[in-house]
């Protein structure tokens, strides 16, 4: 069950330029967390900026007890949360939100994670590790000094293929745009590496890209999405989400609740 | 000596509560969402998220922005309808000692009369709170609340569909706010909420295009506590009508400028979304006020500042 706790800074390490991982002792949330699910950060101490801010749970070590988030720098909340030291208080809310569903034994995973997106999709390649998955991450990054986690997903036993959007490493494109080419390009070997479900986080214009392939080829999948929050408990409907409402209508879910996971076929892009 | 606990209990227009603090429309949900997090008991009441007839979607979204201090929302009045909000929501709220007041929202007169029939000796209920000041719907809504005479005959035509005691919601975007609460009171409502939101906009200067969704939206929190204060203040002396106050409450302190300013009873709104706890802080914090200052009854200060 959610809690509102007043949590201590272990440490903070600027990953790549603009990106932070923040490590908290939080053995509540460690104990009882699901991949996708958030928590609801205060960042600041003052009435402005006003808000807690919501952020995906990147890594979990359950035997010492903590949490990581994996953030970047987009506006004030971020800015002050890089500033927090060892130490420091943070009062966190959560853990928050609907996360990702397990998978089936046996069954062929792809993951799919766009620049920071690959927060919550590190903590799912935790779980799927220890579940004795293998799945096969596509990872990308506008560069490739800003390419997140590469080495500790293959750590976890998961194959990593990057893809950059200048080209400096790996695939020259987005990561939905390496799997459109690989799919191209396999011909009659297609069958076999067609993955039995896929899991996505990352921009809005490769989530969107991503669903449009998942339904052209019905493959299942779920996306995690971005929204602005307000109380990222269900009350406030600030982070309404477009989706369909299984009768050909179109039905507001709420991001903090029903999210921030998503079924892919149900996501309606505007 | 025996030290008595000071007296919180409040009665607003007919409502009992046994603590001046409670929840703002909208920011509150139906309960459940908050109930991890504080024990709902202790609330004076709960004012749940606005309710119309028939369910509604709300707007699109971007539905929130935050600016300084404060948030712009336009959520549009999202909810199941009155029926689905009967027959799913309330039933939640029996299991709690806590009077359930209904926040109702019509695109007319006869929605407003509807709904307070159709409330009416629902159990559980234990008043309205009328809705004539929501910036963010098309119809209704804020249309009533800016112009006297029409808040006047939305407040008759609810009294005159129910037993319940009814708390009219007052807008801050008029001229004069009083000749709004004092129309209001002669049209017999028992008690006056204030304020809702503020309309306001924010513009997304990268896409060169409003932030919400819905172009305005209500602007709420710290910002605007000093426009709710002064218009606390400013009825509080010309009707005789208890005062539900409420805008950027987040501490005990802000509580007690409104009580002061002449409210009966406190709610709070914005600061649930960074503290779930706010309500249960203010109202110790009031508890602790009292006590520091050797008074006995919460409502020795109601309106004290307008004391000479």
């Amino acid at each position: 069950m959610s809690q509102i706790l007043e949590v201590k800074v272990l440490k903070q390490n600027a990953i790549v330029p603009g990106c932070y991982r923040l490590d908290l002792a939080a053995p509540a949330i460690a104990g009882t967390a699901a991949p996708g699910q958030f928590l609801h950060v205060r960042c600041g101490d003052t009435l402005d900026p006003l808000l807690r801010r919501p952020f995906s749970i990147h890594a979990v070590d359950r035997e010492r007890g903590t949490v990581a988030l994996l953030y970047r720098v987009v506006g004030r909340g971020t800015a002050l949360l890089a500033q927090k030291q060892k130490d420091d208080p943070v009062s966190l809310l959560g853990p928050l939100g609907s996360g990702f569903t397990m998978p089936g034994s046996g069954e062929k995973i792809l993951v799919l994670a766009g620049g920071i997106g690959v927060a919550p999709l590190y903590f799912l390649l935790q779980e799927l590790s220890r579940l004795n998955h293998r799945a096969a991450v596509f990872l990308g990054a506008p560069t490739g000094k800003q390419l997140l986690c590469a080495r500790a997903i293959k750590a976890l036993g998961h194959g990593v293929v990057t893809a950059t959007d200048d080209g400096s490493e790996g695939f020259a494109g987005t990561v939905t745009a390496l799997w459109e080419h690989l799919l191209h390009s396999r011909g009659d070997a297609e069958r076999a590496t067609i993955p039995d479900r896929v899991y996505g986080c990352g921009p809005r214009g490769m989530l969107k890209n991503l669903c449009a392939l998942l339904k052209e080829r019905g493959i299942p999948g779920e996306v995690s999405l971005e929204e602005r929050m307000g109380c990222g408990v269900g009350a406030c409907l600030s982070c309404a989400c477009r989706t369909l409402d299984g009768e050909g209508g179109i039905r507001y879910r709420r991001a903090c609740v029903e999210g921030p996971v998503f079924p892919a076929g149900e996501v309606v892009w505007s | 000596m025996v030290v008595n606990k000071p007296r919180l209990a409040v009665n607003i227009g007919g409502i009992q509560m046994k603590s001046p603090v409670v929840t703002a429309s909208g920011t509150f949900g139906y309960g459940p969402e908050y109930a991890p997090y504080l024990d709902l008991n202790r609330l004076g009441a709960i004012v749940v998220k606005g309710i119309t007839l028939k369910p509604r979607a709300g707007n699109p979204p971007p539905r929130l922005a935050e600016t300084p201090a404060g948030i712009l929302n336009a959520i549009g009045l999202q909810n199941p309808g009155v029926e689905r909000f009967i027959a799913e929501a309330l039933p939640y709220l029996s299991g709690y000692d806590l009077p359930v007041i209904v926040n109702i929202a019509g695109d007319t007169v006869e929605d407003y009369a509807r709904l307070a029939g159709r409330l009416d000796r629902v159990p559980g209920v234990a008043g309205l709170e009328v809705n004539i000041s929501c910036p963010n719907v098309k119809k209704g809504g804020l249309q009533f609340g800016s112009d006297p005479s029409a808040a006047a005959e939305v407040t008759r035509a609810v009294k005159g569909h129910t037993g319940l005691p009814v708390v009219v919601k007052l807008s801050p975007n008029v001229t004069d706010i009083v000749p709004v609460a004092e129309k209001v009171a002669g049209a017999g409502a028992d008690a006056l909420s204030m304020i809702n939101t503020l309309v306001g906009m924010a513009i997304d200067i990268k896409n060169r295009r409003p932030l919400l969704g819905n172009v305005t939206g209500g602007l709420s929190g710290p910002a605007v506590k000093p426009v709710a204060v002064r218009a606390v203040w400013q009825v509080y002396r010309e009707v005789p009508l208890p005062i539900i106050g409420m805008g950027g409450i987040t501490t005990a302190d802000d509580a007690l400028e409104f009580i002061l300013a002449g409210a009966s009873a406190v709610a709070v709104g914005t600061a649930h979304f960074i503290n779930p706890r706010a309500t249960v802080e203010v109202l110790e914090g009031l508890e602790e006020y009292l006590a520091a200052n050797g008074m006995a009854d919460i409502r020795e200060l109601v309106g004290a500042a307008h004391k000479v």
